[in-house]
């Protein structure tokens, strides 16, 4: 435990310097506070808009637009994904269509989204499922390919349906990539929400982000970064503490742990 | 048998594979035409064609689409030759990983886009805040790969390089830089998906040019062909760079089997 703690402070002790760096440049007076609030400006900012119950709220609005649009992305690139893998028709249909949407730029395509579904909810979380969609097609693609066909051979053999195959060999076989699409996706649905909620407005954390911008307060941008950087760190985390959990009967945890 | 040999065909087999767009666009112009959609909400594939065309003979539209380049192409260079740099000195020197690695680390999982209104307040509306905003993005996916590539170089090949007398500047020369670049290479398409993402979302929210701006300018004035127009532009133009670097990568890795 205490060899883990020093090796714990070592890898803190650059963000430390950091964070001098910083309140020294400001203190020192070779940019304004307009252009570099100090740490403890922004410090006493978050943690005002902690107390006040502020931030909760905006954290609250953003990931539950981010959440929903994954989710919807999630269940819908599985099915996708696993109904390629199985079926030539829907094989024939995705594939062009995945080959060139996976590497375009989606959030392009807002104000087409705006035009169509007004400025509510809809559309922010309607673009946030679009813009997360690809990457997990393509991965729960990817994972059903990959599965063993002996497996399947076998499961045929002992007499299972291709709905049994499907939900009982090729989904739990598959789920490893599934959960990498779903690491790759989860930053795209932060990114997307955060501009659609600067494009669009309604609140949330991007909304409150363009606000202070929009009214030259430096603090309140500089709080507002860190305030969204905290909230991605910590769902990216879960996400892949998920991961671990979810594959706990997987090789790939296994060998990691040891 | 016969799709088969027809799937073979050099031009016959891309329209049978990519036949699903096409049925799409029939689709697309055939719901507009018929009035199952509002045409404004959907104008018809042909008007959308045409306003396109029409940009295609506008200077502005030249200059917009330029801007947008040269800010996309100046970051994502920036990114490549500091993140390359940095991921592989990480990997090489221990201080370099120790002071940077906890940095790279804290911030990697960060929305970049939540960079945009500070890189605006920095820099202003122009060139600078869009290209300082597409470098801070991709220069961190671009330490990250060359990094995870660098710390993979097969040590037997370290060995074999300063048994030979090589000098640790030869050795990341000339071994551990080949043995990074297909990590490298992955990195940059990510890279470069995400300048594209950062370039389109920057200019959308706050830019007097650029082709996110002329998305903007278009639907704001209702002229939703020409939007049409734009956003297609920008799509294509994401999908034919991204083509691009993978042939880029096809042949700069040619010497691996």
């Amino acid at each position: 435990m205490a060899r883990l703690n020093v090796a714990w402070l070592k890898r803190l002790l650059p963000i430390i310097g950091l964070l001098v760096i910083w309140q020294a440049v400001a203190a020192s007076h070779v940019t304004s506070a307009f252009l570099l609030p100090s740490v403890v400006t922004v410090a006493e900012r978050v943690w005002s808009d902690i107390a006040s119950g502020t931030l909760a709220g905006k954290v609250g609005l953003t990931l539950y637009r981010a959440l929903a649009g994954f989710l919807i992305a999630t269940v819908a690139g599985v099915t996708v994904g696993l109904s390629m893998s199985i079926l030539p028709v829907v094989r024939w249909f995705f594939d062009p269509l995945i080959s060139v949407g996976f590497p375009t730029p989606k959030i392009a395509l807002l104000p087409i989204f705006m035009l169509w579904l007004g400025l509510g909810d809809e559309t922010k979380i309607a673009m946030i499922t679009f813009a997360c969609f690809f990457a997990i097609t393509t991965n729960a693609y990817a994972g059903a390919l990959g599965v063993e066909r002996a497996f399947i051979w076998s499961a045929q053999m002992l007499g299972a349906s291709r709905r049994q195959i499907l939900t009982d060999i090729i989904l739990p076989a598959a789920t490893p990539q599934i959960l990498t699409g779903m690491q790759i996706a989860l930053p795209v649905s932060l990114i997307s929400t955060l501009v659609t909620e600067m494009i669009m407005g309604g609140g949330g954390l991007g909304g409150g982000l363009l606000e202070a911008s929009r009214y030259a307060d430096s603090p309140g941008v500089f709080a507002a970064i860190v305030e969204i950087a905290a909230a991605g760190a910590i769902v990216i985390n879960v996400m892949f503490a998920l991961r671990k959990r979810l594959l706990r009967w997987h090789e790939e945890t296994q060998t990691r742990d040891q | 048998m016969r799709p088969l040999t027809l799937e073979k065909h050099p031009v016959l087999g891309g329209i049978v594979r990519y036949s699903p767009l096409l049925l799409l666009a029939a689709a697309w112009e055939a719901s507009s035409r018929l009035g199952l959609v509002n045409e404004y909400a959907l104008p018809p594939l042909s008007t959308v064609l045409v306003a396109w065309f029409q940009f295609l003979k506008d200077p502005s539209f030249y200059y917009h689409a330029g801007m947008s380049l040269m800010r996309a192409a100046t970051g994502l260079s920036l990114a490549i030759v500091l993140g390359v740099t940095l991921g592989i000195s990480m990997a090489s020197f221990r201080w370099v990983e120790a002071t940077f690695g906890p940095i790279v680390q804290m911030f990697y999982p960060m929305p970049k886009s939540a960079l945009i209104p500070l890189t605006i307040l920095w820099f202003g509306l122009g060139h600078l805040s869009k290209i300082f905003l597409i470098f801070l993005g991709c220069l961190l996916p671009m330490t990250l790969s060359s990094f995870n590539g660098a710390r993979g170089t097969d040590k037997v090949l370290l060995w074999s390089a300063s048994s030979l007398g090589a000098s640790r500047w030869n050795r990341i020369r000339d071994v551990v830089f080949p043995a990074s670049l297909p990590s490298i290479m992955a990195g940059m398409r990510t890279a470069l998906a995400l300048a594209f993402v950062l370039f389109v979302s920057s200019e959308l929210i706050i830019a007097n040019e650029g082709l996110g701006y002329l998305i903007r300018m278009t639907g704001d004035g209702g002229q939703y062909p020409a939007m049409f127009a734009v956003v297609l532009t920008v799509v294509s133009m994401g999908f034919l760079a991204d083509r691009l670097l993978i042939a880029i990568t096809h042949r700069v890795l040619r010497w691996r089997a």
